[in-house]
């Protein structure tokens, strides 16, 4: 018979082993569970988890799309660590984007190396600046910062609509609501065979978080204040400058991840432009360990299962509702699998009378 | 075979007619990949499974010679750019792409791939192997506002709508200048939900309207919620694309069905014959690409016979609802006596007619 015990200290493997566990028994369960259904489930684990990482081509794909989810991610890492709840990251990207799509807009027709530049210090301080308001209201008021930051972001998206249906709407563009397309000085540089500039800059902003998070006294702080609030306080740390720096870093990196994709791959700003990026980063997050390092793993994860369900389905005709009922497979597996960093099954054999 | 006319819409790329040098016999050894990428589920028995019972009647059509697939719930951007890029690279020769907001992402795919054939439906720019289509649905729209201006007691039409744009906007028009016809004192009241598809969304849009005096509510957007929200509160409603009357029985008076099988079995093939040519299409009642759906019993014969007036009218020209007198909604005259809006005013329309309130 199974049983759990619960362990002396929290098993230093388990703790890296449990995503590796969550993500095979995702694949073994998500094969019998395609089956059960008629489709070739086992094709359809190959098509999402295994096709888009051979596939050279595929690459670009995953870059793609796991940049903004590795950016955010590691941003609301940061403030994970310290127990402050940034769930607003998709109101702080999409501002990040529309302050980089404003400079843009009003560099029309101009060149010159400073715009992008600039676009990329407005997206920036634009996505600081909407997460500094949850900051303001916690540190302040006490107000609670997972409503304050999730309730910002539906007042984003609907400042994003008003300015694609009103002032920046593109005036040849027939009424549709959008704005016009960007200018070479506007856009990311594109690199061939890798992607926009966006894909290399979030493995280096992840490198350097990893850096600062680990080995400066500033990471130390964040760590400390979230493990262990009343030691933080002995020791001198103030909470309340741990809050404020916790929601800038997540909302300055989701604020440029957000100028990433309009500059980017975009190339305008569309109403479409919200894609649940800042929801998706905070499985990214978990699923990462909230460490820089496992987060760039688990973005990637995540984006093989998004190009991978698409192919799958012009492949093996599964629905789209696939890649969801895949993605949420692996955080719940997630979840179970963490009980094992603080317990360990153990095998207790039956006494018979 | 629905005979499709075609006409020249827009200046944007509609010089370049070029046959692309696709020669039909290569298709005879292996059969040819045919791709469409929806904005919605299949499932969201609006516009987007209207145009997924246009592929399976072309599949049907064309048997084992040609292999059609679909990609659903495509997000419009870099999403959409990145899987039309895939269908392309996995052989596919056509591709419909089936929203507005795909019509970028298309523009950019479609230069780097020009030996790939592309169909974008609601769009408006067109280029050597980028062909647009459309429905006329305001057309159908004006038959639901010939059936609301008799059947509305309060005089008050909902609309739920999607996006500000030409296409919209001139169903809104539509709706609202026949129901003024039967009831000249007749209001449109329009919520914008910003999206093509949100269940929630479009039924709290259609609760909010008929607390505000609407009994008959029109929608362009794709899923029956509206409809439902209708049927609880025992008002009426349009079905939007398809006959969606099995979600509310009552409240369903009729629908307009979108019907795409016609154009996709022309299309995939001219890609055969090897003749396939850019272009633009807007087709509607006339070439049964838009049709009304069964009417409800609900509606009495004298209405059902003003309505089928009104779409056969449409249908052999004789009724224009965009004709004169016109007036807009800071009460200029936009449209004289004696005169229609034309096709390019119509795609650009920007304006909504006295009576809108939007």
């Amino acid at each position: 018979m199974l049983e759990l015990e619960r362990r002396k200290v929290p098993s230093r493997t388990m703790i890296w082993l449990a995503p590796v566990l969550a993500v095979l028994a995702t694949m073994v369960v998500g094969g019998l569970v395609f089956s059960a259904l008629g489709y070739d489930g086992f094709a359809a684990v190959r098509a999402i988890f295994i096709d888009p990482l051979i596939t050279l081509r595929k690459w670009q794909d995953l870059g793609l799309k796991a940049a903004p989810l590795v950016m955010i991610a590691t941003g609301l890492a940061i403030g994970f660590r310290a127990n402050v709840w940034n769930i607003g990251a998709e109101g702080q990207y999409v501002v990040g984007g529309l302050a980089g799509t404003g400079v843009a807009l009003a560099t029309w027709e101009m060149t010159g190396w400073w715009i992008l530049p600039l676009m990329c210090i407005a997206g920036a301080l634009a996505g600081m600046a909407w997460a500094g308001i949850p900051a303001l209201l916690r540190t302040r008021f006490n107000v609670n910062e997972i409503l304050s930051s999730l309730m910002l972001t539906y007042v984003a998206v609907q400042l994003l609509y008003y300015m694609v249906n009103g002032p920046w709407k593109d005036p040849d563009g027939f009424n549709f609501p959008q704005t016009r397309i960007f200018t070479d000085a506007q856009m990311l540089p594109y690199l061939s065979g890798i992607g926009y500039l966006n894909v290399p800059l979030a493995l280096v902003i992840s490198l350097v978080v990893w850096f600062l998070m680990a080995r400066t006294m500033l990471g130390f702080q964040i760590r400390v204040v979230g493990a262990a609030p009343m030691a933080a306080r002995y020791g001198g740390f103030s909470q309340r400058r741990t809050i404020w720096l916790a929601l800038l870093a997540g909302g300055g990196l989701a604020g440029l991840a957000g100028l990433f994709e309009a500059a980017g791959p975009f190339g305008q700003m569309v109403p479409a432009f919200p894609t649940g990026y800042g929801f998706t980063a905070i499985i990214v997050a978990f699923l990462g360990r909230l460490h820089p390092l496992g987060i760039l793993a688990a973005g990637i994860i995540l984006a093989v299962t998004y190009v991978g369900g698409e192919a799958s389905q012009s492949s093996l005709g599964l629905p789209s509702a696939a890649t969801g009922v895949f993605q949420s497979m692996m955080l719940f597996f997630l979840l179970a699998a963490d009980v094992l960093v603080g317990w360990r099954l153990r095998l207790r054999r039956r006494v018979t009378e | 075979m629905t005979l499709i006319t075609r006409r020249g819409l827009l200046k944007a790329g509609g010089a370049a007619a070029a046959t692309l040098p696709f020669a039909g016999r290569a298709f005879a050894a292996e059969p040819l990949k045919v791709a469409f990428i929806y904005v919605g589920p299949v499932g969201d028995f609006g516009f987007t499974f209207a145009h997924e019972q246009g592929r399976k009647e072309a599949q049907a059509h064309f048997g084992e010679n040609v292999v059609t697939t679909y990609v659903e719930n495509v997000a419009e951007g870099p999403d959409a750019e990145r899987v039309l890029k895939n269908l392309a690279d996995d052989g596919n020769k056509l591709i419909f792409a089936t929203s507005f907001g795909f019509m970028n992402p298309t523009v950019k795919v479609a230069k780097r791939y020009p030996d790939v054939m592309f169909e974008h439906c609601t769009g408006y720019q067109t280029a050597a192997n980028i062909a647009t289509y459309n429905a006329r649905f305001y057309e159908g729209r004006a038959v639901c506002g010939t059936i609301a201006g008799h059947m509305s007691k309060t005089g008050i039409g909902g609309y739920v709508a999607s996006f500000p744009i030409p296409e919209v906007v001139m169903g809104i028009n539509a709706f609202t200048l026949a129901a003024q016809k039967v009831n000249p004192a007749f209001q449109t009241k329009v919520v914008w939900v910003s999206s093509w598809y949100d269940p929630a969304k479009e039924a709290d849009a259609a609760k909010a309207l008929f607390d505000q005096g609407a009994d008959i509510l029109s929608q362009h957007t794709d899923s029956p919620a509206p409809l439902q929200a209708a049927e609880q509160r025992g008002l009426m409603a349009f079905g939007q694309a398809w006959d969606m009357s099995s979600f509310a029985p009552k409240a369903h008076l009729t629908a307009i069905e979108n019907h795409w099988g016609g154009y996709y079995i022309e299309r995939i093939q001219a890609v055969i014959d090897g003749t396939w040519k850019t272009g633009s299409v807007w087709a509607g009642l006339k070439e049964d690409m838009v049709r009304m759906a069964p009417w409800n019993e609900r509606i009495p014969p004298e209405v059902v016979k003003a309505a089928e007036a009104m779409r056969d009218g449409q249908a052999d020209g004789s009724v224009k609802i965009f004709s004169g007198p016109i007036v807009d909604q800071n009460g200029t005259e936009k449209v004289p006596l004696g005169s229609a809006l034309d096709d390019p005013t119509l795609l650009a329309l920007d304006w909504y007619v006295a009576g809108v309130q939007s």
